[in-house]
This record gives structure tokens, sequence and C-alpha cells, in this order.
């Protein structure tokens, strides 16, 4: 059975796999139901200064996609509404409870260094492992010059990060807003002002639909709407990457990553790219803590499969291989293979390769008998066929073998560039 | 034999209580709830060129339908499969998908279970029903009227693309009823709560439509006054023959043929009047075979079998059907031919068989070896046939047959200028959707000629 326990920024946990700060991590209550289920680590529900903020009612909008539900999911929820010091005495209550797992407290207060630090010492005194710093809420506290008002602006970041690691020693982990064009920016700025990790992402601005009836955004608070926080399966794509990005350019820098974690997969995924621990919110909120069962099997399984006996040793292992454009090998080449005795004859890689691609798969027709068949000097590796295609394993990608050296933009002989280069 | 005279002739109505009885009769496969229907619509992977619209004889566009329903959007699912099959409804209720679209669908070679296109087609069709009495519009009057002959599936149909298209239309109906075997023939499971009726009355709404009921050709009409009378004429009587079984006995009591055995249960409403034998014995290997042994036993026969000369790959009923039969406790004897009827006081005791084998040409025949079942009620199923007589009238006109049934052409065209056919009096397969088929192309041809 593999090692699952991470040691992230100065903190343990059994497992690397937390709560991220949100209504599952809200209160004692929801905590230790989560840490009896096994979770690793919480991020407690963001604290604020008194008197709390007060939540609406109708707070979530959901996409569904062909019936699967929760595919995105939305809400316009602030952060803690409840009184500092009920926070603050269950968080010290839990972690003396439950002392192996990870306890850390997300903040977010006004961005001066008087509000900063002021909570920071009560918040020392509850025994938790460390506080992460929201500057990534998108919506109602942005408008009160927090969350991610304080996140986009680089300077803000750093500024906060600096006042938190001179007003306590706990481990300072900053968590970035996806809403900014480059995330690099805010991470350097982070790590600039001494942060021990990162954290990412929060949740994406967002509608997540309209109701055609009341002509109002998504969720509809008494006829009207308003943008909200995007998380869920729909975001990993975009987490993934901006963990990647911290990953390859800061190297050293602790990740956290969080945007759409449902399976131990998902988790594994992260890890390759950098992350050192996951949060989960939305998962747990469609399906409860039961399923980090299946993310601590399922990862030790799979690791002991691949003869990995740590975290350490596949934890950063896919970021070698996140480059950029630039540096692909342009004389590489793949082809779609169809199997034919696998083919349920649906059609679909022709027409989406006929329509909208290049051409590429043939639709014949045997003896009355639909055979798809793909046309090698059209191909051109594109992989649309084989993600629409129905069938796992029915159209795979085959790279080409090739003698030809690797071949960059750099060096292309369509790229105009190189002659300038060459003539250097 | 011992017993066969004391309980010969146990035919009793009222076997089973009112509660069983409605449950027998209700609808066989109920229909799927709009959750259930968007996720099965879901399932289906909107195929391109997709074997199943290719299966359905009404060449319906399954995909589009469906994906209709998993949008959200079923007035235009509705309208997506009653543009191409006016029936879409009953079709949906009746139509062995296992050997049509569903039979086709490539969710069958990738795991076996095909999309529940037949139960999609109902929540659509179900849906425009109940929200829209009158979805149908109709062309500007062309001032052209045509005369149909029966108005079942096939006539009605016709009908129905003709007065779209801006026709008058007359259908001449000898029963009291329209829809055909809608009406009279299907199993009682399938169309529940006189949908027959129901779905006529709603396609009938289109307007333009007007139904002459008790007037049969060849007894109040003739074929060659419908010629003068009228600018076309499409003929859908169907099947009004049955087959003998060639033996004698068979005006015994308790012999009847399965058809008017159905019929007649069909138009009753309150199953528990219907007398049933306590042993049924069903003869044929047709789907009338199969719904009059299922209906006998849910009418509370005690043992319903059903016997064919052949094996169950020669049976016209399909597997499904058969297995459907055995789920109702039917039970199935394969290679024996009814050989004697068995009398007891007037009325039928039994039947002998003579067990059959095939021949190198696939045909029984007799092995001289012979049994014998017990029977308070036998139900013959052999075989219905066209009759010609009512279309060739006095006989100077010269209506073309093929196969014992009427000869069309690609556009339903008959041999005689201005006549059209279709459903089961032409030849090709019986079934609802193929009569439907056939009423929208004859509709099409005929306004073809008629503007041509
Ligand atoms: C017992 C039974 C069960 C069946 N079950 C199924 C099933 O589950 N699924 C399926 O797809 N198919 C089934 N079929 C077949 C299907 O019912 C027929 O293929 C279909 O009804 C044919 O339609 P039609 O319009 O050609 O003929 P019919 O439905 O037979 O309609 C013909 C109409 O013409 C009228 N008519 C006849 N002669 C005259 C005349 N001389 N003058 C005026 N009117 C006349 C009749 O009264 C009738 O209304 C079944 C058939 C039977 C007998
Ligand atoms: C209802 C809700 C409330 C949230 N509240 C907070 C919060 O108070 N503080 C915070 O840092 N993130 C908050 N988040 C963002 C989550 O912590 C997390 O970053 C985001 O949901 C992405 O993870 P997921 O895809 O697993 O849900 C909230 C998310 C949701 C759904
Ligand atoms: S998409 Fe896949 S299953 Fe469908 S026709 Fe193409 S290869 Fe066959
Ligand atoms: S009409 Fe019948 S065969 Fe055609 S799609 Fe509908 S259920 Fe299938
Ligand atoms: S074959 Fe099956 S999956 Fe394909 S379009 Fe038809 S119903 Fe859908």
């Amino acid at each position: 059975m593999a090692d699952l326990s991470t040691t992230f920024a100065g903190i343990r946990s059994p497992n690397p796999f937390w709560l991220a700060s949100a209504p599952p991590t809200d209160k004692a209550y929801n905590v230790v139901r989560a840490f009896e289920a096994g979770w690793g680590g919480v991020v407690w529900k963001t604290l604020g200064e008194d008197p709390p903020i007060v939540n609406v009612s109708s707070r979530y909008g959901a996409v569904r996609y062909n019936g699967v539900r929760v595919a995105g999911f939305n809400n316009i929820e602030l952060i803690t509404d409840r009184p500092l010091a009920v926070n603050l005495r269950e968080i010290a209550e839990v972690k003396r409870a439950w002392p192996d797992r990870a306890v850390v407290v997300s903040l977010m207060v006004p961005c001066t260094e008087a509000s900063w630090k002021a909570i920071l010492p009560p918040v020392e005194d509850t025994g938790c492992d460390g506080i992460e710093l929201n500057f990534g809420c998108p919506h109602g506290m942005s408008e009160r010059n927090m969350g991610a008002a304080v996140g986009q602006v680089p300077e803000y970041v750093e500024m906060v990060a600096a006042w938190c690691k001179q007003h306590s020693r706990l481990p300072v982990i900053v968590k970035l807003t996806p809403n900014i064009t480059n995330i690099l920016a805010p991470a350097r700025a982070a790590q600039a002002g001494g942060a021990d990790a990162v954290s990412l992402i929060n949740t994406v601005t967002s509608i997540t639909g309209v109701d055609l009836d009341l002509m109002a955004p998504e969720p509809v608070v008494d006829g009207q709407g308003t943008h909200g926080g995007y998380c869920g399966p729909a975001v990993k794509p975009i987490a993934l990457h901006m963990v990647g990005d911290i990953a390859r350019d800061l190297p050293g820098l602790p990740i956290s990553g969080i945007g759409g974690i449902s399976t131990w997969r998902d988790a594994a995924e992260f890890i390759a790219l950098g992350a050192g621990t996951v949060q989960v919110c939305t998962a747990a909120m469609h399906h409860g803590f039961r399923i980090v069962d299946d993310m601590i099997d399922g990862l030790s399984n799979w690791m002991d499969a691949r003869g990995y006996r740590t975290l350490a040793d596949f934890h950063g292992a896919a970021v070698r291989n996140y480059v950029h454009w630039g540096d692909l090998n342009l004389n590489f080449r793949t082809l779609a293979r169809i199997d034919q005795d696998l083919c349920i004859r649906c059609g679909l890689c022709h027409i989406a390769c006929e329509d909208t691609s290049h051409q590429a798969i043939a639709a014949q027709r045997i003896d009355g008998r639909r055979r798809y068949e793909v046309i090698d000097a059209e191909c051109v590796g594109c992989n649309l066929c084989a993600h629409v295609c129905p069938v796992d394993g029915c159209i795979t990608m085959a790279p080409q073998p090739t003698t030809q050296p690797k071949l960059v933009w750099a060096q292309h002989p369509n790229n105009p560039l190189r002659v300038a280069a060459a003539a250097e | 034999m011992s017993d066969t005279a004391e309980t010969a002739g146990d035919i009793a109505a009222g076997r089973l209580k009112p509660a069983e009885l409605a449950a027998n009769f209700a609808d066989a496969h109920p229909p799927l709830s709009p959750h259930e229907a968007v996720v099965e619509a879901n399932r289906c992977y909107f195929c391109y060129d997709a074997p199943c619209r290719e299966a359905c004889p009404t060449g319906i566009d399954i995909p589009g339908f469906i994906r209709r329903i998993a949008t959200g959007n079923l007035r235009g699912s509705a309208l997506t499969i009653l543009e191409a099959n006016i029936f879409g409804g009953s079709c949906a209720r009746v139509c062995p998908t296992e050997i049509l679209c569903e039979g086709a669908c490539v969710r069958l070679a990738e795991e076996d279970r095909p999309v529940r296109i037949g139960a999609l087609q109902r929540r659509a069709t179900d849906w425009l029903m109940a929200q829209d009495p009158r979805p149908f519009t109709r062309a500007a009057a062309t001032g052209r009227h045509i005369a149909v002959v029966g108005a079942g599936p096939a006539g009605l149909a016709c009908a129905h693309g003709l007065a779209r298209l801006g026709h008058e239309v007359t259908v001449f109906e000898a029963r009291a009823k329209p829809g055909g075997l809608n009406e009279y023939g299907i199993a009682a499971y399938k169309l529940t709560d006189d949908f027959a009726q129901r779905e006529v009355a709603w396609l009938l709404s289109v307007g333009g439509i007007t139904i002459e009921h008790g007037r049969a050709l060849g007894r109040d009409l003739d074929l060659a006054a419908l010629r003068r009378g009228y600018d076309a004429v499409f003929l859908g009587i169907g099947l009004a023959g049955v087959r003998a079984l060639g033996l004698a006995g068979e005006t015994l009591g308790g012999v009847r043929d399965a058809v008017d055995f159905i019929a007649e249960l069909r138009q009753t409403a309150d199953k528990g009047r219907l007398p049933i034998g306590r042993r049924v014995v069903v003869i044929g290997g047709g789907n009338t075979a199969i719904d009059a042994a299922t209906q006998a036993r849910r009418l509370g026969a005690e043992e319903a079998t059903i016997v064919y000369r052949r094996g169950p790959a020669e049976m016209s009923a399909t597997h499904h059907e058969q297995d459907w039969a055995q789920t109702n406790g039917v039970r199935i004897r394969h290679f024996a031919a009814p050989h004697r009827l068995l009398a007891s006081g007037g009325r039928v005791a039994g039947v002998e068989f003579m067990r059959t084998r095939l021949d190198a040409a696939g045909r029984a025949v007799a092995t001289g070896e012979t049994y014998t079942l017990h029977a308070d009620m036998v139900l013959k199923a052999v075989g219905q046939v066209f009759v010609p007589d009512p279309v060739h009238g006095d006989g100077t006109l010269a209506l073309a047959l093929d196969e014992g049934r009427i000869a069309v052409d690609a556009g339903r065209r008959t041999s005689l200028p201005g006549v059209y056919a279709g459903g089961d009096c032409i030849a090709g397969v019986d079934l609802t959707v193929a009569a439907v088929e056939d009423g929208k192309i004859a509709a099409a041809s005929i306004h073809r000629q008629l503007l041509g």
C-alpha cells in the first residue's frame, strides 16, 4: 500500500486530500464528519471581521450537461456568515481532537495592515496548522475591495502576504484567483511577499444560465441574478493549466491544486503537474464526504500498480513535458486508426471530420454495410475523430515512425523570423 | 382421453377478479417519465446516416427527434416524427422495434441494449397530443376530392396526407369505428385507454376528412363508381379473409378465428364478461397467435398452448414476441400440425396433432406420429388472406394482383389509372408502420397526379 502522507509547506496530513474552503468546511460539525470519513485536511471556510456578512437565499447555479448533473457549479455565497469567535473556538476544538489532520484557516479581511494584524494572533491561538489568504472570491467580497479585488493586483498580493508573514509564524498559503490573464503575476507576487505556498484555483467568474421564464441569470434571487463563481468538473482544465504554469515557471513554490477534482485520477493529474496537495469542494457538495474512500484507495492502488511508493515519486513528473508550443516537434505525425471490429458504425467520426476537419474519413457501403475508413493522406492527426467516437479504444491515434529529427517552429522554413535568426 | 368428456367445454367468463383483469390489460410498457426520457435520449449517439432511421419503414429522422427530446424541444420532436409517420403515437406502442429501428441501433452492437426508440417516440407524441389538440395545418383548398376505402392506418395516413395538401377526402369504412386493426386487432395491452380512437380523432382535427361508416366496397359501393365520382381512389382495405385449418369440425362450439376473438376482446370494455376456455389451444406461428394466446392467459385461461408446424426460427412472430408469450405463461410447442379436432357434445374437446419435421425445402412434413391436447377453446391463427371480391366488383375491372394481393408500383399505383392501394391489401410485411408508409407514399403520388 502506497504511502499517501504529505508535508505541504510544513503542514502534515495523512493524505493529500483536503476539503477546500467552502460550505463543506463551514463549521465543526461538517469538519468532524469529514475527518471521520477520512479527509486528510481542511481549509476552514473563510473567516472575516465581525459583524459577519449576510448571504442571500437562492445561492447556487449548476450546469447540466446531457443529463449529467452538476457538470459545473456556481455560487453567489460570501465568506462565513458566523461570528468570528464561534469559528475560532470550533477550529481550536477540532484541531485538538484531530491532531494528525491538517487544519488550515482561510482568511479575508480588508486590505489594511491593521485588519490583518488584528486577526492573525487569535487565529494562531487556535493551534491551526496554517492560513490561506482568500484572494479569489469573485463576487460580493471583491465589491468590498477584498477577495479577487486583491488577487487581481499583484502588488496587493505581495503586500498582504508580507504582512501575514510578518505578524504570524504560521505557514502562509495564498489562494489565487483564475480571473486574471496570467497566473504567474500573482504567483510571483505571493512568492515575493514571502508566502510559503499558493493554492489555486478559486472560482471562475460566471453565469451558469438564464432562466428564460423569469428572464434572469441563475441562481435567481427575487427575480434577479448576479454573476457568481464557477467550479466543479468543468473548470478542471483551467485549473490544471494554471497549476502547470506555476510548477513549470516557479519551481520550488508549493502548490495546493484546486478545481474540479472529483476522483483519484483527477488528483493524480494535479499531483503529476506539480500540486503537493489537492483540495475538493464541488465533488463533496455533490456526493458527500464518502467520495474520499475511493480517492484514497484509487490513488494508492494506482501508485502500487505503477511502483510509486510515495507521492514524491511522481510529484511533478509531468511538468518537464509541459512545454511551450514553440518547443513541440513539427516533424511528429500521428494518424487515426479505426478498429473495424469495435466500430459500431455510428458515422460520428466521418461527419465530424467531413464537416469540420480534413475530410479524412471515407463513408463507404460494402454490400450495404457501412464502413468508415481513414484516408491516411488526408489525416492530419488532429484527434477529433478519436474524441467523438463513442466506443472506447475504437479509434486510436498511431504515432508514425519518422526518420527526420525534431523540428521546432524556431527552425521551421515557414517561420519568417527563422531567416533573421540565421542571419544574426 | 378419459377426462375429456367430463371437463370438455369449460368456457367461462370472469375467471379473474376485476383488479387482476385491470392489471392484465393495462399498458404493457408504461410510458417513460420525463426524466427517464431525457436520460434515455442522451444515450443516443446522434448517429450520422443513422442505421435506425434506415430500418424504420417510415424513415423517421430518429436521431433528430431524440436529440430534440434531450434538449427539451418536445414539440419539434413530435412534429419530426409525425412529419414522417402520422401514426407515430400508435407505432411507438405497436411496432416490433426489435426487428425495426431498435434492431439496427448501433448501441446494440456496442452493449446489447439499443436506445429505446419506441418509448422515446411515445414520449414525444404523447406530449404533443396532450398539449395541442390541433397541431396540423392545411394548404389552401385545391377543390380536388379523393375517395379512400378503409379507415385503417393505411387509409387514414393517406387521407391525412391528402388533407394537409389541401384536398378533400371521403373515407368509406365498413365497420362502425375507424382505426382498422388498431381498433380491432392489436393486443389490448399495447393500445390502452382507447388510444386508437383518441389518436384518430386527433388526426382528424386537421379537417377536410369525412368518414362514412357502414359503407363497404363491394356491398354498398363499387370501384367503378368511385373512380367516376372522385379525382382518385385509395384502397386500404386490409385482409378480410382468414385461412381455415381444412379439418372437419371447424364449426364446433369453442373453435374460433383468433382475429374474431381478439376483436371481441378489444370491443369489450368489461373484460370480466368475456368467456374464455380453461385450456386454450392456439394454432399458428405469427403475432396473431402470440396475441391470442397471451390475451387468453391474461383473461384467466389456465393453460394456453401455441402449436406451430415448424420451428422457432420459422415462426413469423419475432423472438421478442415469443419471449413475451412465454413470460405470460404461454407454452409454445413446435413441429406439430393439427390433424383432427376432437368433439364432445358438439363442442371441441381437444386437438390431435401430427408431429412434423422440416424437409430439405424447409416445409413441414408429417412424421406419422401424433399426440393429443385437451382443449376447451381452439383459436385458429394460421393466416389472414386478401379477399379480392370487393375490388373486382362485377368483374369488368382488371385490377391486377400480385401474390394474391393488389399489385402496386413504387408510387402505390395499381394497374387501374387513378386507383392506389396500400397496407395489408398489397404485398409486403403486414405491419402498422408499413401501412402508414404506403398511405403516405400514395398521398404524395396522388398529389403529383392531380397537380401534374
Ligand atoms: C391480431 C393482430 C395483431 C397485430 N399486431 C400488430 C402489432 O403489434 N404491430 C404491428 O405493427 N402490426 C400488427 N398487426 C398488423 C397491423 O395491424 C396491420 O398491418 C395494419 O393494421 C394494416 O393496416 P391497413 O390499414 O392496411 O389495414 P387494417 O388495419 O386492416 O384496416 C383496413 C380497414 O378497411 C376496412 N375495410 C375492409 N374491407 C372493406 C371494404 N370492403 N369496404 C370498406 N372498408 C373495408 C376495415 O374495416 C378496416 O377498418 C397485427 C395484426 C393482427 C391481425
Ligand atoms: C458554495 C461555494 C462557496 C465557496 N466559498 C469559498 C470561500 O469562502 N473561500 C474560498 O477561498 N473559496 C471558496 N469557494 C471556492 C472553492 O474553495 C474552490 O476553490 C472552488 O470551488 C474550486 O474547486 P471545485 O471545483 O472542487 O469546487 C467556494 C466554492 C463554492 C462552491
Ligand atoms: S465514430 Fe467510432 S464507432 Fe462510430 S463509425 Fe467512427 S470509428 Fe466507428
Ligand atoms: S415508427 Fe416504428 S419502426 Fe419507425 S421509429 Fe417509430 S417505433 Fe421505430
Ligand atoms: S442508431 Fe441508436 S444511437 Fe444511433 S441515432 Fe439511432 S437510436 Fe441513436
